[in-house]
């Protein structure tokens, strides 16, 4: 008897399912380390999942954990879907909130409708400037991005340390940060009492923007052409060098802004931990949202729930808090096989092994 | 030369080789997956994975009173790293997934169990729990600057000096080493001449990853004897630029962790003097290196022909 995968189309109301499927076996595989903590899974998973979205604090506070990651998965999908194995959101996300920074400390007394849109902009650049580099050596000199922009990440990571040890560091503090923005750059509260800010709705703004050019634009077209298969791409006339450019930037100018949103939403300031993963998290992301803007959008608020929900499960059952984590990373590659089952079909055959 | 001088350069070597050891051991298990054909990303996690799993290990056992409790934890770390193996192996061999989306995830899951593992068996404790490390080992007691320079554990004269060679040995003159780079480079064709592509690619993954947590737990069992969060940073994704900087060989392997491993070492030592640099600019340049070395080698990087290609039979 072996597992066997034959490639078969799976059906188009199939497809939705997927993650869904996903997310069921991923709690099940789970359920081994909760039991391991001497909880019960059940009501592990109604303090994880249920009630989270119970409490109006609480929900809010998923939608602060899902704006950065809103922006970070857009960024990989749109990478992802035009063929740049863009591993380093992260780095770009750390670039873009070190010229949100210094642009933010900079525009004390400057009114606010100067100040906001100059750190975007600030922070957009600044990621497309630390995907260029990977990019150009992509298309110029056929280097593996994949390398190249993971190693930017620890790059940025360095550099951001550098700073908050050196120049930036605030006297007033003894921690490596640096001083606060000008308070006019401060990003405004959706809703008060809440760390919910004016960066939620950036986001949102940002993935409908991104996935209109990805799914309703010529550029778009190409870009996906590139993503299939560049050869055939070419054939069409595509310029794919030029497109897979294009990509890139756009790419590492949202994982930038995202690094602005949590600089100017949540931090006020740069720190070291101002992204803690949110670059690899938008991997996951992505991934899970099968690189579509609406499973992004999807993806990123579970996630965030997720995030949330292990800090429930550890004040409710004192189950370690990084089980989320767990279950984030198990969700992950979980969701990265069952989406086989969109283009392959699972059967046992005696006999033959895989 | 004068005495600070030397003593300082001596101490340098000494250090350099210290540094350089975990990164032999995981760059070597990068490098053996990647000549088989498969990125691992895992190595990052895989490396915590195995300096947590090893610690806690060896910390129950030495609690119990068991002589042998570092080279259990040794065990432990390397069971750990064949389990992770294996998992890769599953992803991205039998079932041909996106390498470096499986990788990411495995460092992920690595993490994230390392973490929650070390809560369950430790608890919230504000005490860093600590064992008595590895003792080191010097053939020359006494002897000035050699003395000083070959006073290092074990498991850093099996790395430079069993290590390298045997892996050269087997890459280059061996069945396996030739069935290896075989399925790296044209799986197919390898597949075509009776290699079974996914038993050695699978042999080569759980390999690496038992090498990648061995060099974790070299940080916990011998250079720390603790387990801190931070206790790889990096180290990793360092192993990852190693193996393109030694062009995929082994024995450019040893010389690359050794100048990496001179780079943290230096930083190290120069901050412990208190002198005065960016150290961070310094920790980043072996990452710029390795980019720049990409940037001349360009086309021509001698990347293995299968390098990042899942192999399906259709």
């Amino acid at each position: 008897m072996g597992l066997k995968l034959e490639r078969q189309a799976a059906p188009v109301w199939v497809q939705p399912l997927l993650p869904v499927l996903a997310i069921v076996l991923t709690f099940g595989l789970t359920s081994v380390f909760v039991l391991l903590a001497g909880a019960n899974p059940l009501r592990a998973y109604y303090h994880f999942l249920l009630e989270p979205l119970s409490s109006r604090v609480s929900l809010l506070e998923m939608l602060v954990k899902a704006t950065p990651l809103l922006l970070t998965g857009i960024a990989v999908a749109f990478a992802f879907r035009g063929g740049f194995w863009n591993i380093g959101a992260e780095g770009q996300f750390l670039a873009g909130a070190t010229a949100a920074t210094a642009i933010g400390m900079s525009m004390h007394g400057m009114p606010a409708l100067v100040a906001v849109p100059l750190m975007a902009l600030g922070g957009f650049v600044a990621g497309m400037a630390w995907a260029f580099v990977p990019a150009v050596m992509k298309v110029e000199l056929h280097a593996d991005e994949v390398v190249t922009t993971l190693l930017l990440n620890t790059v940025a990571l360095l550099c951001v340390s550098a700073l908050l040890n050196g120049p930036w560091r605030d006297p007033i503090s003894q921690w490596p940060q640096s001083p606060e923005i000008a308070s006019t750059a401060i990003l405004p509260k959706l809703v008060p009492r809440s760390r919910l800010h004016l960066g939620f709705l950036f986001a949102v703004f940002v993935v409908l923007v991104v996935g209109f050019i990805l799914t309703q634009t010529t550029l778009g077209l190409r870009m996906r052409a590139v993503g299939l298969e560049p050869k055939a791409a070419r054939f069409a006339g595509v310029r794919v060098e030029r497109t897979l450019l294009v990509t890139a930037l756009v790419s590492g100018g949202v994982a930038g802004f995202a690094g602005m949103v949590e600089v100017a939403g949540i931090h006020y300031r740069l720190i070291e931990a101002i992204s803690g993963g949110h670059g690899y998290t938008g991997i996951l992301v992505a991934t899970l949202g099968n690189l579509s803007p609406l499973g992004v959008v999807l993806s990123a608020l579970f996630v965030g729930l997720i995030d949330i929900g292990s800090q429930t499960v550890s004040r409710a059952l004192g189950v370690p808090v990084y089980l989320g984590d767990v279950i984030q990373a198990t969700l992950l590659l979980v969701t990265l096989a069952v989406l086989l089952l969109q283009n392959y079909r699972l059967s046992w055959r005696r006999g033959g092994a895989l | 030369m004068d005495a600070p001088l030397v003593g300082f350069l001596v101490g340098l070597i000494a250090a350099t080789l210290r540094v350089a050891t975990p990164l032999l051991f995981a760059t070597l298990g990068e490098l053996y997956s990647e000549r088989s054909g498969v990125l691992n990303l895992g190595i990052e996690g895989i490396m915590f994975l195995g300096a947590f799993a090893g610690f806690a290990a060896a910390a129950r056992a030495e609690a119990a009173g068991w002589d042998a409790y570092l080279w259990i934890g040794l065990l432990v770390a390397a069971l750990a790293g064949i389990l992770m193996g294996l998992l890769m192996a599953l992803l991205t061999v039998t079932l041909g997934l996106n390498q470096h989306v499986s990788g990411l995830g495995v460092t992920l899951l690595c993490t994230g169990l390392s973490l929650f593992g070390f809560r369950l068996v430790f608890g919230e404790s504000a005490v860093l729990p600590r064992i008595t490390p590895f003792a080191t080992v010097n053939p020359l007691p006494g002897v000035p600057v050699l003395g000083t320079i070959l006073d290092q554990h074990l498991l850093t004269y099996v790395a430079f000096s069993v290590l390298v060679p045997l892996g050269a040995w087997v890459l280059y003159r061996t069945h396996f080493g030739l069935n290896l780079r075989a399925v790296g480079e044209n799986p197919e064709a390898a597949d075509a001449a009776g290699i079974p592509v996914f038993r050695v690619r699978t042999i080569a993954l759980t390999a690496g990853s038992a090498l990648m947590a061995i060099g974790g737990a070299f940080l916990s069992l011998a250079q720390l004897g603790a387990f801190t969060p931070g206790i790889i940073a990096g180290r990793g994704w360092v192993c990852i630029a190693l193996v393109i900087f030694a062009r995929w060989d082994p024995v450019r392997a040893l010389l690359g962790a050794v100048l990496f491993g001179g780079v943290f070492a230096l930083q190290l030592r120069l901050q412990a003097q208190g002198v005065q640099l960016p150290y961070e600019l310094l920790l980043a340049l072996p990452y710029l290196i390795t980019i720049a070395a990409l940037a001349v080698a360009g086309r021509n990087a001698p990347y293995p022909g299968a390098y990042l290609k899942p192999y399906r039979r259709e």
